[in-house]
């Protein structure tokens, strides 16, 4: 198992074909007061770097897109009655869904933590 | 993820009074109204929900700030506005609204007599064009000064009138109304360790509470003496945002556009009983026909079902038809749910109305409700803390 990361904040923790994706600390951070997260079905063919859900904070709706293609199996059913779960566990119990991974070399360009840490370092 | 905001591009932004303070208070700070202002500082619902239990101060100086002086001045707002200025009485304050000559709505403001000038405020990203549209407009004998040297502070919440209690405030002239008395859209000047405030109590957070005109020089040191007060947190634009939205108040550039009159936004009351018989203000022969005949289309208040905010710009529909636009949305941390204000054409504009609002291709169910979703805590009588 291992943990990338994107240069959009998001990370992805992928167990053979399997994956699951949410959002950053530095990215909860930045949005403030998670209030909703609109999740993709079961089923939903997503693109790498394409809108897979959008995160909604008391002032705004952001973008969250798919750090490779895949299709969705499960999201997060946990963020329906408390999305401030992203706030409080964006890397644990606030992800956000599932999928099954079309293609594995698309992880190829992700980042690992370290490097991921220097990213956000730069920011 | 997409970033939320823009990061403020340091070079273009014009830097506020209390810029050092908000940054050493932890603020994340963003582009507003072409300066770098506090987004928030600890979170907006955590700011949002301290501010209608307690006090919260709030930054802004991005305001414009305006004095029209002259013996003719209230005959001249009367011209660009549909007050009752010349009833003003001295020390009361009143909202109103600029208007275009066709009607529509240039910028909403408070008006204050202080007995020897009107004291306008004006909104942060409209001040200047407000300020060449009455320099255009200028008669000989009226003098137009913008108090650019000066900061603006509001105080808000239900612990704002024991906090400023406590200061040692001295009146600037005796026939003003003492601090204690000072009723809810009144004001006057007081002098606070030498230095001139002028206070009002108003503010467009649904709350009671003042807002504070400090010269730019001493603003730190008023911020900094009401923050050590307890009950006192500095609350950034997120939370103001989201506690007027609440109180079903207008936001310009977004609620009230030049496109809008002031029927259409709801804001009638703003037009003063003797200018709706007798006119005289810009527009008012379309302004005064859709008061007494109904205007096209009509701000409302939407409760919205579920948890999912609809934001500006988000479509409303009645079945198949488009019936009108999103035009504030978010959400209401003292309501715990989703909130917008939205223009609908007048027969959907009924409380009680089901509407559908389309978020990202999908409806979402919402009522007409009236505003404010949450009633408001002002007090307009008996004002000792």
């Amino acid at each position: 198992m291992s943990r990338l990361y994107t240069q959009d904040h998001e990370w992805i923790e992928v167990a053979g074909t399997t994956a699951t994706v949410g959002i950053t600390d530095y990215a909860q951070g930045q949005l403030g007061d998670v209030v909703f997260v609109d999740l993709p079905d079961a089923g939903r063919q997503v693109v790498k770097g394409g809108e897979a859900a959008v995160v909604e904070s008391v002032k705004a709706a952001s973008d969250v897109y798919a750090p490779v293609s895949g299709t969705v199996t499960e999201s997060n059913p946990a963020l329906g009655d408390d999305p401030s779960l992203v706030n409080s566990a964006p890397e644990g119990e606030g992800w956000f869904f599932r999928l099954t991974l079309s293609d594995a070399s698309e992880l190829d360009g992700l980042m690992d933590k370290a490097a991921y840490d220097a990213f956000v370092a730069g920011l | 993820m997409a970033e939320p905001q823009e990061p403020p591009s340091a070079e273009a932004l014009a830097q506020l009074p209390l810029d050092a303070l908000h940054r050493r208070l932890g603020a994340r700070m963003v582009a507003f109204a072409g300066y770098a202002m506090p987004i928030q500082y600890e979170g907006i619902i955590a700011e949002h929900l301290w501010t209608r239990a307690h006090a919260g101060l709030f930054d802004v100086s991005h305001m414009g700030q305006l004095l029209v002086e002259g013996p003719e001045a209230a005959a001249w707002l009367e011209r660009l506005a549909p007050g009752d200025f010349k009833g003003l009485q001295p020390h009361r304050v009143r909202y109103s609204l600029l208007l275009a000559d066709n009607g529509g709505v240039l910028d909403d403001l408070m008006v204050t007599n202080t007995g020897r000038s009107f004291y306008l405020v004006v909104n942060g990203a409209t001040k200047h064009a407000d300020i060449a549209h009455m320099m255009a407009r200028l008669p000989a004998g009226i003098t137009l000064h913008h108090m650019d040297d000066h900061a603006l502070l509001a105080l808000q919440g239900p612990e704002a009138v024991a906090v400023l209690s406590r200061f040692t405030l001295e009146p600037e002239n005796a026939d003003q109304p003492a601090f204690a008395d000072l009723k809810f859209m009144a004001g006057a000047r007081w002098r606070w360790n030498g230095v001139l405030l002028g206070i009002t109590r108003s503010g467009y957070t649904g709350e009671d509470g003042y807002e504070i005109s400090v010269p730019a020089s001493k603003a730190e040191a008023l911020a900094e003496a009401l923050l050590a007060h307890p009950e006192v947190k500095p609350i950034g634009l997120g939370a103001r945002d989201s506690l007027r939205l609440e109180a079903g108040l207008p936001l310009y550039g977004h609620d009230l556009t030049p496109d809008i009159t002031p029927v259409e936004a709801d804001l009638a009351f703003a037009i003063s009983k003797r200018r709706k018989i007798e006119g005289g203000f810009p527009g008012a022969e379309r302004v005064l026909d859709q008061l007494f005949n109904g205007a096209p289309r009509k701000r409302v208040g939407l409760a919205i079902e579920g948890r999912m905010p609809a934001r500006e710009g988000a479509t409303v529909w009645a079945g198949d038809t488009q019936v009108g636009v999103v035009t504030s949305g978010g959400f209401a941390p003292s309501l715990n749910a989703p909130i917008a204000m939205a223009y609908v054409a007048t027969g959907h504009s009924e409380d009680g109305t089901a509407l559908e609002i389309d978020v990202r291709g999908k409806r979402i169910a919402a009522r007409v409700v009236p505003m404010p979703f949450r009633q408001k805590n002002y007090v307009r009588e008996g004002t000792k803390p």
